[in-house]
């Protein structure tokens, strides 16, 4: 196959930047779509120009470091899939592919298709943990949790972190991200004793880096582990209530 | 001074009792004087996560440096299939000395005991401390902890989280970490890169990194030093690791004095998708769990043409099962790959290029039902359907054997001290538990093990002697020398301004290590790699193009840096392969095996960890071995007919 890359560079953090297209052919059907870039970097090398740079590690969808907007969509075409795992056979001989990185305040550009994500790990910082440290637990099967509960934490817990929801999102909101990693905690009996506290903390934290949610749901759609909306109604509902809750008198503080 | 620290610190007594006793003996900081000591762990993995999280936890300052850009990204991140425990919890007969036993005998006897005792004991901390992190292993309908079996295990003792065993566990030490940096006890320095061990007075003092966005060289200093840095498979070009685990931490420690155990200990996974072209970056492995549902079979003709559908339950060769009644599917990961290999070398390959086996659920599917089958492998399935673009429910899927995973690495003590004090090393990066092959679900419990319980509870005995003493100050000449020596070399792979792109040169290293080095090894074959492999280094230094410049992100730089650590590295992997004239786990030299292709063990004569000290870049290395003995589990030869 043949395709015409229209991939953004840019040198630097205040680079303006700019697209640039790139012929690719011999193009296998079989390839993923970053060993497309692998071939095209190998190419430009050999020209003298300078490999387009990007994130990636595992290139099997679990480590959440790929991150581009393929024809303005992120991860591209196909639904439940990271951009390593998305292959070429998925094009059409001869397409036009628009490549562009993540795009959002809270993500500024490193260099072309990289950003930096680091405002994930503050939201995770502020409060997305159960305080257990090491040598205090208890034997496992204590705490026995409904299978059903374990199923949707880790439905939940299932999220990867990579930033298409924060991208796909028209206000680069960040609920999707939060909620699943709020939920994930929140759903588990092991998570009551801080739920309250940490769902404000998170959703506090969260705002002070990204846009706000107004329900459009693209975030879902882009989501590479299909993580559902339905936890941001979870969230909300959890604020919410741990902004009434009486919590010096449920043993609570606030 | 190293020579003399090359002794395991094996406490006496009982092994049982081995542990419970050392931590007793060891001495230990008091709560208020451990935020008087720096402590810098290197990667955040597993081993990396979970140790500077719980040393945070105990009042330690702890310095956390990582290439990745969030601790979450690190490669255990992969892991698929699961955890082992010896909970017991299905009552089938486990018990730690079980857990102990098949480990010791998984690593064909080329682990040492009491490290491995200790690992079982602690596999169950392990659960109910990830437990209470909330990590959302699967359960039973009752509410309570699901299992699975693993292969060289005749026992359900893996624990799990869907097909994400590796992301959850790590999710948990993750957060875990975030608390601690949250309170400011642990101070991150992400996409960050070490790139030299430093060493003062014969103690490690520091690491010199650079940061990868910026290109800044800079010095961390502390009392001591912890390197959590992962495999090295990716010597191999293709692996299951991801791309950008490399050796460079240790191979650098190396350098400066910390030996280097078992390089040749590299382990080959039976059930990986086959390359399918030239482009191909990297393999993927396909859960070794699926081996409790799927069957294993090649057609039992050569070159048959049918599609599998075709080819009637007679003209089917359930190899494994047929060679190994008692284990079956199950056998461990270096009997299976070798398996595969006989059967694909015999011309009985499946798929376009031949070169794979079947690994078959469709029985499963048909017994079990659709559903039980995508709760326990959807995602799995998933993944092979979008990289073949075959359907794994309609038609079995393609496997063959990859790099995956390697026993060998820096060596360390009892206490996960490498011979340089103040020098420790945990998970993947150490050579310590799983001697000459490693078990499935084992990797995530050494890593935790080492990250949760053993670290912390054993470098109190290095540190307490040092109270009052700060960290060397980082303008100190030992540290001005090193950054001048990293700056150096970074500027020569800049200089070189030749041809060849480095991964080019990576595949060629790659190609060399897996053809002369990989699933079987001569004699022959270890002394073409051995001739190669310097004329591939020497052309690195002359003909690559590393193109930009320094001072801003640039992945081929980062890259060629590694590049060079593997070209070095890998001929001392060759050279430890060479040198041991048996074969064991996965290491398989084609010199010494049974007349029905069985590895054969030479226990009178290797029965020792081989430890390398780095002798200099034009002098060969000096072999150091520490003896093995076996009071508790005797070798035998691995059966699992
Ligand atoms: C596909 C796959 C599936 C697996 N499945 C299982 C399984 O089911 N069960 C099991 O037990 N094991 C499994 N394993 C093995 C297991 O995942 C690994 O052995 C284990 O996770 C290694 O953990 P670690 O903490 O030692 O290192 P890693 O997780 O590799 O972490 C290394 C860390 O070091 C950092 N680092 C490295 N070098 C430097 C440097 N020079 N400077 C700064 N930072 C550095 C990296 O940034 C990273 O944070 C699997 C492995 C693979 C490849
Ligand atoms: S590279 Fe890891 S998710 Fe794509």
């Amino acid at each position: 196959m043949k395709v015409t890359l229209n991939v953004w560079r840019q040198g630097g953090p205040s680079d303006s930047g700019a697209f640039q297209i790139y012929e690719v052919d011999d193009v296998s059907p079989d390839m993923s779509f970053l060993e497309l870039f692998d071939v095209l970097n190998e190419r430009l090398i050999t020209k003298g120009e300078e490999p387009v740079a990007f994130d990636h590690d595992c290139r099997e969808g679990i480590c959440g470091s790929c991150s581009m907007m393929i024809n303005g969509r992120a991860h591209g075409p196909e639904r439940g899939t990271a951009t390593c795992q998305l292959h070429m056979r998925k094009f059409e001989d001869g397409a036009t592919i628009t490549v562009e990185p993540w795009r959002a305040a809270a993500f500024p550009i490193i260099k072309d298709l990289c950003v930096d994500r680091s405002a994930f790990d503050r939201i995770i910082e502020s409060g997305g943990y159960i305080t257990a440290p090491t040598g205090t637990a208890q034997e496992a099967n204590l705490t026995p949790v409904p299978k059903e509960v374990a199923d949707a934490a880790m439905d939940a817990a299932a999220c990867i972190g990579c930033g298409a929801c924060v991208a796909a999102c028209p206000n680069s909101a960040a609920q999707l991200f939060t909620a699943a990693k709020i939920e994930h905690l929140n759903l588990l009996p092991q998570g009551q004793p801080e739920r309250w506290s940490r769902v404000v903390a998170m959703v506090d934290e969260m705002e002070r880096f990204f846009g706000s949610c107004t329900n459009h749901g693209e975030c879902e759609s882009a989501c590479p582990k299909e993580i559902s909306i339905d936890f941001i109604a979870l969230m909300n509902r959890d604020y919410i209530r741990a902004q009434f809750k009486q919590r010096r008198l449920t043993g609570q503080k606030s | 001074m190293t020579e003399a620290n090359f002794e395991s610190h094996v406490p006496a007594g009982p092994i049982e009792e081995k542990w419970d006793h050392h931590k007793f003996d060891v001495k230990l900081v008091n709560p208020a004087n451990r935020r008087k000591f720096r402590v810098i762990v290197v990667g955040s993995g597993l081993a990396g996560a979970s140790a500077a999280a719980t040393l945070g936890e105990l009042g330690y300052e702890v310095t956390m440096i990582t290439f990745h850009d969030s601790p979450r990204r690190a490669h255990s991140i992969a892991a698929q299939g699961g955890i082992n425990a010896a909970k017991n919890y299905r009552n089938d007969g486990d018990s730690v000395y079980r857990l102990f036993y098949d480990t010791v005998k998984g690593g064909d006897y080329r682990s040492r005991e009491a490290n491995v005792y200790r690992l079982a004991q602690l596999s169950v901390n392990i659960i109910d401390q990830c437990v209470a992190q909330g990590v959302p292993f699967a359960r039973e309908y009752g509410g309570l902890l699901d299992n699975r079996s693993f292969g060289g295990a005749q026992v359900s003792r893996t624990f799990y989280a869907r097909g994400q065993t590796g992301q959850q566990l790590l999710l948990g030490a993750y957060q875990a970490l975030a608390r601690q940096i949250h309170l400011g006890n642990v101070t991150l320095h992400e996409r960050t890169e070490m790139l030299d061990l430093v060493i003062k007075d014969g103690k490690a003092v520091g690491v010199v990194t650079r940061n990868l966005v910026s290109g800044a060289v800079r010095s961390f200093s502390g009392h001591a030093v912890v390197l959590a840095t992962g495999g090295y498979s990716n010597v191999f070009f293709l692996s299951t690791n991801a791309k950008n685990s490399n050796v460079t931490a240790i191979w650098r420690a190396h350098k400066r004095g910390a030996y280097l155990a078992n390089p040749c200990f590299t382990q080959i996974h039976p059930t990986c998708i086959p390359a399918s072209d030239d482009f191909q970056s990297k393999l993927t492995l396909m859960s070794e769990s699926l081996r409790n549902d799927g069957q294993i079979w090649v057609p039992a003709q050569t070159d048959d043409p049918r599609s599998a559908d075709q080819i009637p339950e007679t003209e089917r060769d359930y190899y494994l099962e047929r060679r190994y009644p008692a284990f079956g599917n199950l056998v461990p990961r270096d009997v299976a790959s070798r398996a595969s290999k006989k059967e694909v070398d015999a011309g009985r390959g499946v798929g376009p290029l031949k070169n794979g086996v079947y690994l078959d659920l469709t029985g499963a599917i048909s017994r079990l039902g659709r559903d039980v089958i995508d709760e326990r492998y959807d995602n799995l399935m998933q993944m092979y359907e979008r990289i073949t673009g075959e359907d794994p429910y309609k038609q079995p899927m393609r496997i063959y054997p990859a790099v995956h995973y390697t026993m060998g690495g820096s060596w360390v003590d009892y206490n996960l001290m490498s011979n340089v004090p103040g020098l420790y090393v945990l998970g993947e990066a150490n050579f310590s538990d799983h001697g000459a092959n490693r078990l499935g679900a084992s990797a995530l419990m050494q890593g935790l093990a080492d990250g949760y319980f053993v670290l912390p509870a054993t470098i109190g005995d290095y540190l307490a002697p040092l109270l009052g003493s700060d960290p060397v100050p980082t303008d100190d000449p030992v540290f001005t020398q090193s950054e001048a020596d990293v700056t150096d070399q970074v500027r020569q792979m800049l200089s070189v301004k030749g041809t060849r792109s480095v991964d080019w040169f990576h595949r060629e290293l790659g190609k060399i290590m897996w053809e002369h080095c990989g699933m079987a090894r001569s004699r022959e074959s270890l002394e073409k790699a051995l001739a190669e492999i310097p004329a591939l280094r020497e052309e690195f230094w002359r003909n690559v193009r590393v193109l930009g410049e320094n001072e801003s992100f640039n992945q081929s730089l980062e890259k060629a840096g590694r590049v060079a650590d593997f070209l070095e590295f890998g001929e001392l992997l060759c050279l430890d392969a060479l040198q041991r004239e048996e074969s064991c786990g996965g290491h398989f030299r084609l010199e010494h095996q049974t007349e029905d292709g069985e590895a054969m063990r030479d226990d009178d004569n290797f029965s020792y960890v081989g430890a390398w000290e780095y002798k200099g870049a034009d002098t060969a290395p000096e072999l150091h071995k520490e003896p093995l003995e076996f009071e508790y589990a005797h070798p035998t030869q691995r059966s699992y007919k």
